[in-house]
């Protein structure tokens, strides 16, 4: 072990900042309730994520205070919101990365459902069911006894990759083409469009993925910039995506 | 009052209730599933590790099969599993591998060829067969003879809740998110569904249906350090016990993992020790082998957990402001390997702990992390008391797991129990006897209960705290039901839960914001979880022995001729402060596995009076029907017959490499 891990493992007591948390309130279930900011202070602790601070701030100075936290571990995608303007995971944001005035509001383009919760899962629902995000398999029954069948390990890793968006909808909240048209599928759409054409196990042509997305509320409505790929927590290839899909698109119907 | 009608609600969507759901669904059944969140969302997706299930394609899972698979179950549960559900359980695991795979789930595949590993300390090659290439790829994970493993790199759970979850949206199911069931609606010996909370408006809506099935998972929430996600409270647990009739087994049984960072209790996964990773002390020194010689760090999880806080006690613990704590190294398994199967490990040390596990340990301590207990059922998954009523995964004691579950069971338990009891969920509502007619006066009467209860907390002026009560629930559980437990810290325990459950009956809210209000959710939870938390407490001061993650100091020694039996909790009275218990017995005689020598852990134990007349009894048959050339399937039937109480599509037999299926 160095000297450094002990040092951190000990840690020295130093004295906590104070900080203040801007917050955006607005109840739409109360018809007395106008949208503004309202800011609560709170001394800063060892290792304390934006997560801790709500939670505190509920618990002990305002229990009305609405936000979306289930794993809080960066897993789930429930708890992305605008921190000091940008779309982030509030769970894994540590406060001391911030300064002492902290300003957080929902994400844009989603339904709000109060504070700093709004509703991605309605959202995302209807963009899986529009981009039917599942795998259209060429067989209807599959014979559970017998042996699965068998893939390059190299592309299963290559899906995956695709596959770990968390559907946070940092991606939708930073786009310039979604604030505008409310049936753009945002990157979370496209790159679930790259990943099943990537599947072996689909059955749809490229000419299936045209008819998803060959159109402004797809591909052609992208502006190229690239907010999505800048913001995305799981580090998605988002551009990449983007751009091979768009080519793909053009050359199916030139 | 709005009223809902399905054939069959499911309660919960993660991944065991969103495959019940495509299973009834299928069978042509209307399925509603209600979840807290979005389902994509739900604790599922934290499983990081992998599922179980005997493929045996890699060279380390080669000999493996459905026997080894049961055996490590059964050993793993410190014979508190149901074995029959065990068997079922085995033979159904590789089923569901291969159909998620044909869902499009990436699993990662075998390469044949050279590959290094790391197997207890040591850098060494393995080979991997052509005949495995492009099979799905299984990890070494605690408490299993076999590599075993099925895995998505280091994202299963997330991968398998995406598969099903879209699965779901091709099948037309519905999903009403935010919507929390907070009472099930019965007349004491029939479910038609439930009282549910739409958590955006506050309405409260009456679901009536045919079959309705719990899939709420775990309640890790009543402790203060815990994986479990902070939905995790346990509230489908608390609508059945607080049916009166449905009732919850085994509730004693708390899994603590031993891998939980300092301080906020993050899960890091067994996979970091079934790669090779490895648990050091305050020395440096690698401290699990002086205890478990047989298999070191990947003992099962409560003996690694009461292990480490052995050796904490000891004075062998690293000092840190927040406590004392161990350091896991995963550094032996090299950049590479971190950033491609363990890449998740990788960001949450560098968001939580600022630190690059590649080159720095990991500060762990055991958190609360499983909830063996649960909705007490039977092979089919339904409430041997309330018909009607079923539950699946976590949520359930049906009973897979017994006083231990193995890493790795429970993604698979998922997955595996929404296939078997969506199809007997399907056949129940098949029969024509099953056919509800719809209960209007009783939901009526259900609802109007709920809304008493709501308003007297909104406007009772009660004087305590819900968040502090939850707080205070919390650092009881910790302090006098944890991983060491002895008879006068339960005592303790008990009778300050039991206060604090009659404090909750008077509580105050400061605020009546409509819609969700935050305030009212903790104030209803809190009232349902310490009940729970009563069930867990007060079973683990009755079970005078040690069995599984149950550890008493005054009774170390598991006790087979007193304590070989199921606790079942009923909650008769709505104002007692305790549950009622009952108990199963276990019949040794039944059993395919006696109980006996886990393989790890103490082996002083008190023998069942049958246990040797059975083991006799077994030995013999096993000799004579080998002498006469049966195979390993007739052996097994001849021992305990278990294949007719799977649903009819899934009896058949698992193709292996080593194993092929003829025709």
């Amino acid at each position: 072990m160095s000297d450094d891990q002990k040092n951190t493992a000990s840690g020295g007591q130093t004295r906590q900042r104070m900080l203040t948390f801007h917050i955006l309130r607005y109840n739409p279930q109360d018809p007395d309730s106008k949208p503004r900011m309202q800011s609560y202070q709170l001394e800063e602790a060892e290792g304390m994520t934006l997560f801790l601070a709500l939670s505190e701030i509920r618990e002990h100075q305002d229990p009305t205070l609405q936000y979306d936290f289930v794993c809080r571990a960066g897993i789930c995608g429930s708890c992305s919101m605008l921190i000091n303007g940008r779309p982030g995971l509030a769970c894994r944001t540590l406060t001391k990365e911030l300064g002492t005035d902290i300003t957080l509001a929902p994400l844009p383009v989603f339904e709000h459902i109060g504070d700093l919760s709004v509703n991605t899962g309605k959202w995302m629902r209807g963009m899986s069911e529009r981009l039917e995000t599942w795998v259209h398999a060429k067989e209807e029954e599959v014979n559970l006894s017998k042996a699965e069948t068998r893939m390059d390990p190299e592309l299963a890793d290559k899906i995956y990759e695709l596959d770990r968006c968390v559907e946070c909808g940092s991606c939708v909240a930073a786009c310039g083409t979604a604030q505008m048209r409310n049936d753009f599928v945002g990157a979370v759409g496209m790159n679930k469009v790259a990943r099943f054409k990537l599947d072996p196990r689909d059955a749809r042509t490229d000419d299936d993925f045209y008819e998803l997305v060959g159109d402004d509320s797809g591909v052609f409505g992208c502006m190229s910039l690239l907010g999505c790929h800048d913001v995305c927590p799981k580090e998605l290839p988002l551009q990449t995506q983007i751009a091979f899909l768009r080519r793909k698109m053009v050359t199916i119907k030139s | 009052m709005k009223v809902i009608f399905t054939d069959v609600l499911v309660i919960g969507g993660g991944l065991a209730g969103l495959r019940m759901g495509i299973g009834a669904k299928r069978r042509g059944h209307e399925v509603i599933v209600l979840s807290l969140v979005p389902p994509k969302r739900s604790h599922s997706a934290a499983a990081q590790g992998g599922m179980q299930a005997s493929l045996a394609n890699v060279i380390k899972g080669q000999g493996d099969s459905e026997d080894v698979h049961f055996e490590d179950t059964v050993r793993g549960s410190d014979w508190g599993a149901d074995q029959d559900v065990a068997r079922m359980f085995v033979n159904t695991a590789p089923k569901a591998v291969r159909e998620l795979a044909a869902w499009g789930l990436p699993w990662s595949r075998v390469a044949p060829g050279d590959r290094e590993v790391i197997i207890n300390s040591q850098r060494v090659t393995i080979t991997e067969r052509e005949e495995a290439r492009g099979l799905v790829a299984q990890r070494d994970f605690g408490g299993t003879k076999k590599w075993r493993t099925c895995y998505v790199s280091d994202g299963t759970g997330h991968a398998m809740l995406y598969t099903a979850s879209d699965r779901a949206i091709a099948e037309g199911i519905e999903v009403h998110e935010r919507a929390e069931a907070i009472a099930l609606i019965h007349d004491g010996k029939r479910c038609y569904g439930a009282v549910v909370r739409d958590l955006i408006t506050g309405e409260l809506r009456a679901y009536l249906a045919k079959a309705t099935a719990i899939a709420t998972g775990g309640a890790g929430r009543l402790y203060s350090i815990t994986t479990n996600a902070v939905i995790c409270e346990g509230i489908g647990h608390a609508i059945a016990l607080e049916t009166g009739v449905a009732c919850l087994g085994n509730m004693e049984a708390v899994q603590f993992h031993p891998t939980g960072i300092v301080p906020v209790g993050i899960l890091m996964t067994e996979g970091c020790r079934g790669d090779g990773g490895l648990l050091r002390d305050v020395d440096g020194h690698r401290f699990m082998p002086d205890y478990e010689p047989e298999k070191k760090e990947l003992a099962s999880r409560d003996v690694v957990s009461r292990r480490m806080e052995e050796h904490i006690r000891k004075g062998k613990g690293v000092k840190s402001r927040f406590g004392e704590h161990l350091w896991l190294d995963v550094t032996l398994l090299g950049r590479k390997h971190i950033e491609h199967n363990l890449r998740e490990i990788k960001e949450i040390c560098e968001s939580f702990l600022g630190i690059d596990p590649a080159e720095k340990w990991i500060p762990v301590r055991p958190a609360q992390h499983y909830t063996m207990g649960g909705v007490r059922t039977n092979h089919t998954g339904e409430s041997p008391h309330l018909k009607g009523l079923f539950a699946a995964g976590e949520a359930a004691c049906w009973d897979l797991h017994g006083f231990n579950r193995l890493g790795g069971n429970s993604v698979a338990e998922t997955v595996v129990a929404g296939m078997i009891v969506g199809e007997f969920i399907a056949d129940f509502c098949d029969k024509p006897e099953n056919t509800v007619d719809a209960p209007i006066g009783l939901a009526q009467e259900f609802v109007e209960r709920e809304e008493a209860k709501l308003k007297t907390l909104l406007n009772g002026n009660g004087a305590e705290n819900a968040f502090k009560l939850n707080t205070e629930m919390q650092d009881i559980m910790t302090r006098s039901v944890g991983i060491f437990r002895n008879g006068e810290a339960l005592k303790e325990g008990v009778e300050n839960l039991q206060k604090l459950l009659e404090r909750s009956r008077n509580i105050g809210l400061t605020s009546k914001a409509p819609g969700v209000n935050p305030e009212l959710v903790a104030a209803y939870r809190t009232q349902k979880m310490i009940k729970l938390a009563l069930t867990v407490a007060y079973g683990a001061l009755q079970r005078t022995e040690s069995r599984g993650a149950h550890f008493r100091e005054d009774y170390p020694n598991r006790d087979d001729q007193n304590w070989l039996k199921r606790t079942l909790s009923f909650w008769r009275d709505e104002n007692a402060t305790l549950p009622e218990l009952q108990y199963e017995t276990f019949d040794v005689m039944k059993m395919e596995l006696p109980p006996g020598w886990r393989g790890y852990g103490a082996k002083d134990y008190i023998d069942h009076p049958d246990t040797a007349k059975r083991q006799a009894e077994i030995e013999e048959l096993r000799k004579r029907m080998e002498g006469e050339g049966k195979d390993r399937f007739a052996v097994q039937e001849a021992l305990m017959s278990f294949r007719d109480k799977l649903p009819e599509n899934l009896r058949g037999l698992n193709e292996r490499i080593d194993e092929p299926l003829n025709g």
